[in-house]
């Protein structure tokens, strides 16, 4: 899908690799042409928390440096990057947002990263998120938010909210997100970009700071279903060093989305995500969407998801229990921020120190949340309880798929809201997940992807896609044929209309 | 409790008048290649955090994954305990805040622990004869071990009121297995050898099935002793454990001195605290830690970042067929082989002699003479040094050379006991220390004869004697030649010169 114009950092990703691979521009170009971006406008965006153009530019030149050797180049060679700040780089700073880890550099690749360098992407820098990935808006950052680019007065969502912004801020055309509630998607949607949060164990987390290890998934991001695609097919596949990565061939994302077909597919919509109060822009964008599918040939079914009420709840009581677990290391003894080592405090006053310095608001909450779910005489009523809700939450999702192949909601209830609006309710802020949590606990892979601005503001809409575990392949059949259907109409992508920075 | 009850009763007089019943937790570092949950090396002594990586250091984002081996090893331990082993469980995190803990919270099992339900027979040595006593297992599972602190300056070497504290976290995720009893109740006085021979008859089973050397002296196994005590016919008392139990020798001094402790509380009218004691090696006892009522709540939960284990019923198998022959099969066969009693054999066991006799017989050496030196000469000389019998540099190869070299008349007994005290002393082995110490039998009769006729020369009258037929009389002239000969010589074979040198012969 070419993007006119001869700005690099308005292409696409395909198009930016085809153009390294033909020699028509190189990697050190397109590389010091996003830099240059990030120079003038994150400073307004604050998409970034660290960017090492020096390594960046680095990566770069060896990329030409082996087309100049004739070797054969990736999919993705010398394509920039925008990596999200949880998951471990060696040598860079990773600080998940949080004071805790603020000088932490560590000295080891996640397993992301070390795919990402193989496919020769250059790594730009890390970005911003909520900290410890807790909270949908980046307001929950320790080195304050991210701004949208459609809004610089609005949240980019979260805790992705970095990563979403670099791209819609044309500062990278790949980023790194992670996505436990769905911190990939609803940044996606409210930035007008694509997400894809793959199926539990698809991508593997080993270095990816855990928030809670039974959600969290790593993913790609991009502008274009076929940019997330090609980005998806480098990041997935089996790690032995996780032991919850699925040993299966990965999904053909890549030829999906270059099929974008769905003439004869049913798509149901769940029910208990019907647009009920959401947002009418947002409501009406997502009707909008499906008589487009129906268009091009799928047949457009209810289904009901009863036990989706219940996810909301289930997912506080399981985030927190294992977030207050992880977050245990964080004491002050081996790494990170230390407090009180004075030599008149008490190893126990001093990991009590630095834990009430280190951690943010949130964190705290969530941490208090999961010490008492978790706590002896009350682990049947709470933790119990939830994990039992999630096995039914995994059924109706198993009857659902007997029925139809995906499922589709809006992928958030409203557009980007206000920064400072939501951050000290968080039951609203809580609430911006409802739609995508559900996915999380089952581990099945969704998309969002954007359809359209919402009348009343101005603002993107994103639609979500759920399919079966294993069958990531099915997001993208069905996210490019709407997104063709869409650039059809329109005659450019969404991310187009965003206004200049 | 007032000041003039006697703090403790004499062991035997306790159990007079209280029922026991303990429990034990024995710990056992495996001896897998690597850790727990990652590649890094097992070996003791390396210089500190220098077997570490980023998953046992729990650095952010790092994940555990399961070594096989110790999974396997696990298994055939349960197997020989006569465990059930689950078809589906879980690891599970327990969660509290310690230095030593590189995640603040330690993989464990928790409620689907890999095998329970079995049983392990230790034999006991009584008045009446050996008696066999079954403890039951309540579960055996895995998790990994924490670092190792070293508390520097303060008085008591505990990190309150040190100066400042290591930590060495090469043992952090080195594989261990926890194995738990059910209590066991009705030992009666013989409740202290029983947890002693417990653990004694664990020890054998896990060096025979090749899981773990089992260095109590590294550490790497250590017990948590469980004891209650009740007035015969009343429901089971409340009960202390005593950690920090760290030696066959500890475990039954722990097990004596919580009875004497808790039989003169309750003789008293006191109550018995529920708490975690710490044993201290050097005066065998335990002094109160932290009462149970202020327990931590571990908040355990199966581990999210680990799949569950389901061992297929095959593998489970050719686990089975895999074990050895176990260490009380092996004593029954051995009773029989070596036509012995159960009660000579405890002897040998007891003296943690079993293998090193066995060896020593297969290097040709007669069963009684093999069982001599290992549960006399030897033991003794052992317990003198405070170590185990096989840290001795005695091998079952210096027995048969000394037995042989007795059985042709180049030693005698008390010459081969000085041969082993040389080799024990590091003087090298047997031919060397009994060159360097000129320890040969004189076996020369031109010399025994010369020594015969001094000895004669000095006491006339008795050498009248015994050519008068007297020839019980030989035994004061053969002691003076043994004499003049520093026991160099072969006291049957001056006996016979002297004879035939006064022209008698033996009644
Ligand atoms: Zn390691």
């Amino acid at each position: 899908m070419p993007i006119t114009g001869s700005d690099l950092t308005r292409q696409t990703a395909a198009v930016l690799a085809e153009a390294i691979r033909t020699g028509e521009a190189s990697a050190v170009e397109v590389t010091q042409a996003h830099l240059d971006r990030i120079s003038s406008v994150d400073d307004r965006v604050h998409a970034f928390l660290y960017v090492d153009a020096e390594a960046a530019i680095d990566s770069a030149r060896s990329v030409d440096a082996k087309r100049s050797a004739g070797e054969v180049l990736g999919p993705l060679a010398g394509v920039p990057l925008a990596l999200k700040d949880v998951l471990t780089m060696r040598g860079v700073p990773t600080t998940c947002g949080s004071r805790m880890l603020e000088n932490w550099r560590p000295p080891y690749d996640s397993s992301v990263v070390e795919r990402l360098r193989a496919a020769d992407i250059v790594i730009l820098g890390k970005t911003n998120m909520d900290e410890f990935a807790m909270g949908s808006s980046t307001e929950h950052s320790a080195y304050g938010p991210s701004h949208n680019p459609w809004d610089l007065d609005r949240i980019p969502g979260g805790s992705g909210g970095g990563s979403a912004a670099a791209l819609a801020a044309f500062e990278a055309p790949l980023a790194i997100g992670t996505d436990t509630g769905g911190s990939i998607r609803q940044p996606a949607a409210v930035t007008g970009t694509v997400g894809v949060k793959p199926t539990y164990g698809g991508v593997p987390r080993y270095g990816l700071v855990a928030l809670a290890s039974s959600l969290d998934q790593a993913g790609p991001c991009a502008r274009t279903v076929m940019d997330t695609a090609l980005l998806h097919s480098i990041i997935a596949g089996y790690d032995p060093r996780d032991s919850t990565s699925i040993n299966a061939p990965v999904p053909n994302v890549v030829a999906a989305a270059a099929k974008a077909d769905v003439r004869g597919m049913r798509i149901g919509i769940v029910a208990e995500l019907n647009g009920e109060g959401y947002q009418a822009g947002v409501a009406q964008r997502f009707r909008e969407s499906l008589a487009i599918l129906e268009h091009l040939g799928a047949e457009i079914v209810e289904v009901g998801c009863p036990s989706f009420e219940y996810a909301l709840g289930a997912y506080y009581l399981i985030l927190p229990s294992e977030a207050s677990s992880n977050l245990a290391r964080f004491d002050g003894m081996r790494y990170g921020l230390r407090v009180g080592d004075d030599g008149s405090h008490s190893v126990e006053q001093v990991m009590s120190l630095t834990r009430e310095a280190g951690f943010g608001a949130e964190v705290k909450r969530r941490i208090m949340l999961g010490t008492y779910a978790l706590s002896s005489g009350y682990y049947d009523a709470y933790y119990g309880s939830a994990q039992k809700v999630r096995t039914l939450i995994m059924r109706d999702f198993a009857s659902a798929f007997e029925s139809v192949d995906v499922l589709v909601s809006p992928t958030a209830p409203t557009t980007a809201f206000k920064i400072g609006e939501k951050v000290d309710d968080p039951l609203a802020m809580y609430l911006n997940d409802i739609a995508t949590i559900p996915v999380n606990l089952a581990g099945n892979a969704a998309m969002s992807l954007p359809v359209g601005l919402a009348p009343e503001d101005g603002l993107p809409v994103g639609f979500q896609i759920m399919a079966p575990p294993m069958a990531d392949d099915r997001l993208y059949l069905v996210g490019a044929a709407l997104e063709s259907a869409l650039y059809d109409q329109w005659g450019h992508l969404l991310i187009e209309e965003a206004p200049a920075l | 409790m007032s000041t003039a009850m006697p703090e403790t009763i004499p062991y035997d007089e306790a159990l007079n008048l209280f029922e026991p019943v303990f429990g034990l937790e024995v710990h056992v570092e495996m001896g897998t290649n690597s850790k727990m949950f990652c590649g890094c090396p097992t070996a003791f002594g390396g210089e500190p955090n220098t077997q570490v990586c980023p998953v046992c250091l729990g650095l952010p984002g790092s994940m555990p994954v399961v070594n096989r081996t110790a999974v396997e090893s696990t298994i055939r331990i349960g197997l020989a305990l006569n465990c059930t082993i689950a078809e589906w469980c879980r690891f599970a995190r327990k969660n509290y805040f310690y230095p030593d803990m590189p995640k603040d919270y330690q993989i464990s099992q928790y409620d689907e622990p890999l095998c329970s339900n079995g049983y392990l027979d230790v034999t006991v040595a009584t008045a009446e004869g050996p008696k066999v006593v079954r403890v039951e297992i309540e579960r055996v599972h895995m998790e990994e071990d924490t670092g190792k602190l070293t508390h520097t300056g303060g008085a008591t070497g505990r990190i309150h009121g040190a100066d400042y504290s290591l930590v060495d976290y090469n043992r952090a995720g080195i594989p261990l297995i926890e194995i738990v009893t059910k209590p066991v109740a009705g030992a009666g006085h013989l409740v202290a050898d029983v947890a002693k021979a417990y653990v004694a008859e664990l020890r054998d089973l896990m060096r025979a099935l090749g899981v773990s050397d089992v260095r109590m002296e590294e550490g790497s196994l250590r017990c948590d002793v469980n004891l209650s005590l009740n007035k015969p016919g009343s429901p089971m008392g409340t009960r202390s454990e005593t950690k920090n139990v760290n030696s066959l020798r500890s475990v039954e001094r722990a097990v004596r001195s919580e009875v004497e402790r808790q039989s003169a509380l309750l003789t008293a009218g006191g109550r018995v605290v529920q708490e975690t004691r710490h044993f201290h090696e050097d005066i065998g006892r335990s002094t109160s830690g932290r009462s149970k009522e202020q327990a931590e709540d571990y908040r355990y939960f199966p581990e999210p970042d680990l799949v569950p284990i389901a061992p297929s019923a095959v593998w489970i198998d050719e686990l089975r067929s895999t074990l050895p022959e176990l260490p009380s099969a092996k004593r029954s066969r051995l009773e029989a082989e070596w036509g012995i009693t159960p009660f000579e054999l405890a002897t040998v066991v007891n003296a943690g002699a079993l293998d090193l006799v066995e060896e020593t017989i297969e290097a040709g050496v007669e069963s009684a003479a093999a069982r001599k030196w290992w549960t006399g000469e030897l033991l003794r000389s052992a317990n003198d040094q405070g170590i185990e019998l096989a840290d001795l540099p005695v091998t079952p190869a210096h027995i048969a050379r000394v037995e042989a070299l007795v059985a042709d008349g180049s030693l005698n007994d008390k010459l081969a006991r000085q041969v082993f005290e040389g080799v024990i002393a590091g003087e090298g082995d047997v031919d060397e220390v009994i060159a360097s110490r000129g320890l040969a039998v004189v076996s020369d009769d031109t010399a025994l004869l010369a020594a015969i006729d001094e000895a004669l020369v000095a006491q006339p009258d008795v050498a009248e004697k015994i050519r008068s037929g007297k020839v019980q009389a030989a035994g004061a002239i053969v002691g003076a030649v043994m004499k003049s000969t520093r026991g160099q010589a072969d006291a049957a074979k001056v006996r016979a010169l002297l004879l035939e040198r006064l022209g008698v012969t033996d009644a």
